[in-house]
């Protein structure tokens, strides 16, 4: 039993697979969470990062640059548990999931911090030299001019980093996030069969991962090439 | 006059809606130089590239050396020519194209050896004396080593002329070949193409803007616009005394353009 | 106990973890290039199980597909009579290969698309058949063009072994795993592998550059 639900091993494959869907979906709704969770916080992070490493000051750029190539070289699974036992030796406590999500978040905040950069840099330069004709202020023209533009330029490869953390979250089953893959290793644990379970969380995130890209190309479309519209 | 190599017979080719060839008919006789002139979009490029199989046609017939072209005899009757039909027809022609086109991660020496041996089944001796001597003949024969982006325009082009000779096609069609070339390199592609024109009875198709080269070299010139041949005689005649207004037009804008 | 101690054990895994990255990157490449070619093939039949393989592996989880040739995969086999018992190191170079290689494919089909067609124009100006026309025109060219890709993959490929201890495979973070447990030193044995972990993907990023140079020395200087 699972979330409140039994499984039905008695009357064949088909009556297997419905009964344990309710359990898998719930498992894709943590799945869900964590992905959209993890994802903020990569942004955030990395947001952060962009702009240490845009600093000119080498002591803070060059550490930011270190520190960014190091979370993108190792590997989530270590990452997780770093945080996961580390963590509490020195008195903080998270809830696993929350957990789960930091280091999701933290993983491709050296991802998103690319994006960012490449998305400011793409911005013609001829934006920054007309703010500054008029006199607009370093983070007026930051945050009205370089960012409505470099939004939609970043849409895209931030999107496909959703779906990307949506396929690295079932990770987050070894500290006992109950998402999606971790749901179904527990009903294979207790009836034995594991291709059932197994195989329908491969269908359900080929469909998830397709709704989700189809979801970020259809932002994609509708946001204006040429920024956020500001009125 | 013996038999013609090409003949065009109400050769139709459209590109989408837009017709480039209009019941095209049209011939080569064997080796005859032939100059084709006109405004852009009137269809010459098709031409050749149509005869070098990178396009088909919409209706019509091609002969080539008595053979249709982009058709096969099958029982009688003519049908669409397969691939293997193709390749046996391809063999008639080289082509020297406009951008050169020249396989930027071979040597000069390999581009040139590539197709023979792979295609013609030559041995990497005959072959590297075949490129040897075409080389020696566009001038370049020093140039063998080198990789295309270090030479210059109109050294890569002579090199795409003599890749295109080692497959010792019967008909020779260039597309433009200098139309890509700032214009102190136009002569020395010019000067190659004219002693092929002198020294072989190779038939030749040119495709260019270079009037004078074309007075030069040509047996006949054909002025093509939106898809016919307008009007067609030897270079001293329709360059001097064109019966076209058309003709008069085009020549009119060219020359002192 | 001394970090130092740690060592041997960390090495032993760090080996395996070598290994395995080397078998599954093998396997991968050569995945991306029987699949991403024959994505690109007119037979539709070879086209469609490339593109099947594509979305499969690229659509799901590595982990998901990772479990699923170890705890399901033999329970199919039990389904058709045959005997699909991967051992743990199967499972986790085939599951990593198939799925870096999907990516890969993506990788090769994208690069021999970007071959200009004009290059594919004179090769057929000179009668090259159309499997000559890949091998020694479209490939050559595009493969340069792959490199920094493959080269991200490869890292990735790396990182992605360690979840192979999931399966009990004695890669580092195994090894990791079973120091931790016997020693309760969370702290010093995480941060060695982060760093051991670290260490090899400069090692492996190096490689791949030095690749991407030879490969592309007909290139000359580039920007």
């Amino acid at each position: 039993m699972l979330f409140g639900f039994h499984w039905d091993t008695g009357h064949g494959e088909l009556v297997f697979a419905w009964s344990i869907l309710p359990m898998l979906l719930r498992g894709l709704v943590v799945t869900i969470e964590a992905s959209i969770v993890g994802f903020f916080i990569a942004l955030v992070i990395g947001l952060i990062f962009a702009v240490l490493k845009d600093v000119p000051l080498k002591i803070i750029s060059y550490p930011a640059y270190v520190i960014t190539e190091f979370f993108r070289d190792t590997p989530l699974l270590v990452q997780l548990f770093f945080l996961y036992y580390v963590l509490p030796d020195y008195g903080i406590i998270l809830p696993a999931f929350l957990t789960g999500a930091l280091a999701l978040g933290i993983q491709y905040s050296a991802y998103t911090a690319e994006v960012y950069r490449a998305g400011i840099e793409a911005v013609p330069k001829g934006q920054h030299e007309a703010a500054k004709a008029l006199d607009l202020t370093a983070s007026l023209t930051f945050t009205h001019i370089v960012l409505p533009q470099a939004v939609p330029r970043v849409v895209p490869a931030m999107g496909n980093y959703l779906v990307s953390i949506s396929k690295d979250v079932p990770v987050l089953s070894v500290v006992t996030v109950l998402e999606m893959l971790n749901v179904a290793k527990i009903i294979g644990d207790q009836t034995f069969d594991y291709l059932v379970p197994l195989s329908m969380v491969g269908g359900l995130y080929l469909i998830l991962t397709i709704v989700a890209s189809a979801a970020v190309r259809w932002v994609d479309a509708k946001l204006p090439k040429t920024g956020v519209p500001m009125r | 006059m013996s038999e013609p190599i090409i003949v065009f017979e109400d050769v139709v080719k459209s590109f989408g809606s837009h017709v480039v060839l209009d019941k095209l008919n049209f011939t080569v006789a064997p080796g005859e130089k032939v100059t084709i002139i006109g405004p852009s979009g009137s269809g010459k490029s098709t031409v050749l590239r149509i005869l070098m199989t990178l396009e088909k046609i919409n209706q019509g017939v091609i002969t080539v050396g008595g053979e249709p072209l982009w058709h096969e005899r099958k029982n009688g009757a003519l049908v669409p020519a397969s691939e293997a039909h193709l390749r046996t027809m391809r063999k008639i022609f080289g082509m020297v194209f406009q951008q050169f086109n020249l396989f930027p991660h071979m040597t000069v020496l390999r581009n040139i050896t590539e197709a023979p041996t792979a295609v013609l089944g030559l041995s990497k001796k005959e072959a590297r004396e075949r490129a040897e001597e075409l080389l020696e003949m566009v001038g370049l024969a020093d140039q063998a080593q080198k990789f295309p982006r270090q030479l210059s325009g109109g050294q890569q082009q002579r090199v795409g002329i003599a890749r295109a000779l080692a497959m010792r096609p019967k008909i020779m069609l260039f597309d433009e070949p200098t139309s890509a070339l700032d214009p102190e390199l136009v002569g020395e592609v010019l000067n190659v193409i004219a002693k092929l024109a002198s020294e072989h009875d190779l038939t030749m198709l040119l495709v260019t803007h270079e009037m004078r080269f074309a007075r030069e070299v040509s047996d006949r010139v054909c002025f093509f616009d939106r898809g016919k041949i307008k009007e067609e005689g030897k270079p001293q005649e329709l360059f001097t005394n064109p019966k076209e207004e058309r003709t008069r037009e085009f020549l009119r804008a060219v020359l002192e353009g | 106990m001394h970090w130092t101690e740690y060592l041997p054990p960390l090495l032993q895994g760090a080996w395996v973890t070598v290994e395995l990255t080397v078998y599954s990157t093998i396997l991968g490449a050569v995945c991306a290039f029987a699949f991403g070619i024959g994505k690109l093939s007119r037979n539709w039949a070879i086209k469609g199980f490339s593109i099947v393989y594509i979305e499969i592996f690229r659509g799901t989880s590595l982990l998901v597909q990772l479990f699923w040739l170890y705890f399901a995969l033999p329970i199919a086999g039990d389904l058709i009579g045959i005997n699909l018992r991967l051992p743990p190191v199967a499972a986790g170079v085939l599951a990593l290969g198939l799925n870096i290689g999907a990516y890969g494919a993506e990788v090769v089909r994208g690069a021999i698309q970007a071959v200009r067609p004009s290059q594919y124009e004179a090769a057929k100006a000179l009668n090259f058949t159309a499997q000559q026309a890949l091998w020694r025109i479209a490939l050559p060219q595009a493969i340069p063009e792959m490199m920094p890709a493959f080269g991200n993959l490869a890292v990735q490929n790396l990182k992605d072994t360690a979840l192979a201890s999931l399966i009990s495979l004695g890669d580092l973070a195994f090894r990791a795993e079973q120091v931790r447990n016997f020693t309760q030193d969370s702290t010093t044995v995480y941060s060695m592998i982060l760093l051991m972990y670290f260490g090899m993907a400069l090692v492996l990023t190096a490689i791949m550059r030095l690749l991407e140079r030879s490969v592309g020395r007909w290139r000359g200087a580039r920007s």
